[in-house]
């Protein structure tokens, strides 16, 4: 019942539950979108292309990371090839 | 040259053919020549919300597929003078709907029109990218509720990154239109606010429009709600468009109504 509310003065209102739901979301959604560029899975797939007419490498070889640092990204390309035995 | 503007939501259901209808009405009103566009191919619904369901010979994706001609094609309002609607096709599928295709009737509407409004489908499928794509700005509709701003929000993502103008480094001029609001739940705390929903999506407000029966009864009836008179959910969207033209007009509707008091109390 509505009247019981003002006696819950410090239980959260559902309004604001949402709020605050939303804020962790949309903070999500949008890093999302920054971490991770349209051109990221072409590109990690060409670099694997490269590498592999050198090395004999599997599929998850290389693996690419976006960080952000204040203005800057950061691409940050990690590549494990098998150590040469020769 | 005119302006594109595509009304857009991500969600369903949130009142962008509502607004679209409302809005377009509410710039021809003004004196400005303007085409209202439905790019809801295969669930058009805009014809029924002007009431022009019955007048809609030939379509946009005829006018695309070049079976007919675009004078062919558009129907002139009969209540209100230079206003025009693009009805979608009920029966082609999406495909019909191309870039280029689209590109070509928007550039020769733009000869002719001050203003061009885009009605999107729902989601973010090729029909509501292509609505987006040539817009220069974008009345992005929202509920005050949980799935409709995050949708709103992915859809200002799409805005700043696959429009046209996004891909030539420029930006769309978004502005918000927050629909079916309900002061007297805002006031209970059961509603997200106003404030709340720009803290969220951060994006300039252009209206507030009240949850009204109002809306229900012009639709069944085949008007835009804007056309009728003494209706809250009316006179807040000739605000919008005011504001849209540059007026400056303070946001009504706002706050509870006076029986709010009770309605507190006992939850009514």
């Amino acid at each position: 019942m509505a009247w019981m509310d003002i006696f819950r003065a410090n239980k959260p209102s559902t309004a604001q539950l949402a709020k605050e739901r939303l804020q962790v979301i949309v903070a999500h959604q949008r890093a999302g979108h920054l971490h991770a560029p349209d051109y990221l899975p072409k590109l990690q797939k060409e670099l694997l292309d490269v590498i592999r007419k050198y090395v004999a490498v599997g599929e998850d070889a290389v693996n690419i990371e976006v960080e952000r640092d204040g203005d800057t990204e950061i691409l940050e390309l990690n590549i494990t090839v098998p150590s040469s035995k020769s | 040259m005119a302006k594109i503007i595509v009304v857009t939501s991500g969600k369903g259901g949130v009142g962008k053919t509502t607004t679209s209808a409302s809005f377009a009405t509410g710039l021809a009103q003004a004196g400005h020549k303007t085409v209202v566009i439905d790019f809801d191919v295969g669930l058009r619904n805009l014809d029924l919300i002007m009431g022009v369901e019955r007048r809609v010979v030939f379509d946009f994706i005829n006018v695309i597929a070049q079976e007919a001609t675009l004078k062919q094609a558009l129907i002139r309002d009969k209540r209100v003078e230079n206003l025009y609607i693009l009805a979608a096709s009920q029966t082609r599928d999406k495909d019909a709907l191309t870039e280029a295709g689209v590109a070509r009737v928007i550039d020769e509407l733009s000869k002719d029109f001050d203003y061009i409004v885009c009605d999107s489908p729902a989601g973010i499928e090729k029909g509501a990218l292509l609505a987006m794509h040539f817009a220069d700005e974008a009345l992005v509709v929202t509920n005050p509720e949980v799935s409709s701003v995050r949708d709103s929000d992915r859809v200002l993502g799409i805005l700043s990154s696959k429009t046209q103008r996004a891909k030539t480094g420029e930006s769309v001029k978004e502005h918000l239109v927050i629909t079916r609001y309900d002061a007297n739940r805002v006031a209970r705390g059961e509603m997200l606010s106003v404030e709340d929903v720009k803290d969220i999506l951060a994006i300039p407000l252009l209206g507030v429009i009240p949850e009204s029966r109002d809306v229900l009864n012009a639709s069944n009836q085949g008007a835009p709600v804007i056309s009728m008179p003494e209706v809250q959910a009316a006179e807040a969207y000739k605000d919008l468009v005011a504001r849209f033209l540059g007026e400056e007009r303070t946001h009504r509707f706002l706050d509870p109504s006076s029986k709010g008091f009770l309605n507190r109390l006992f939850g009514g």
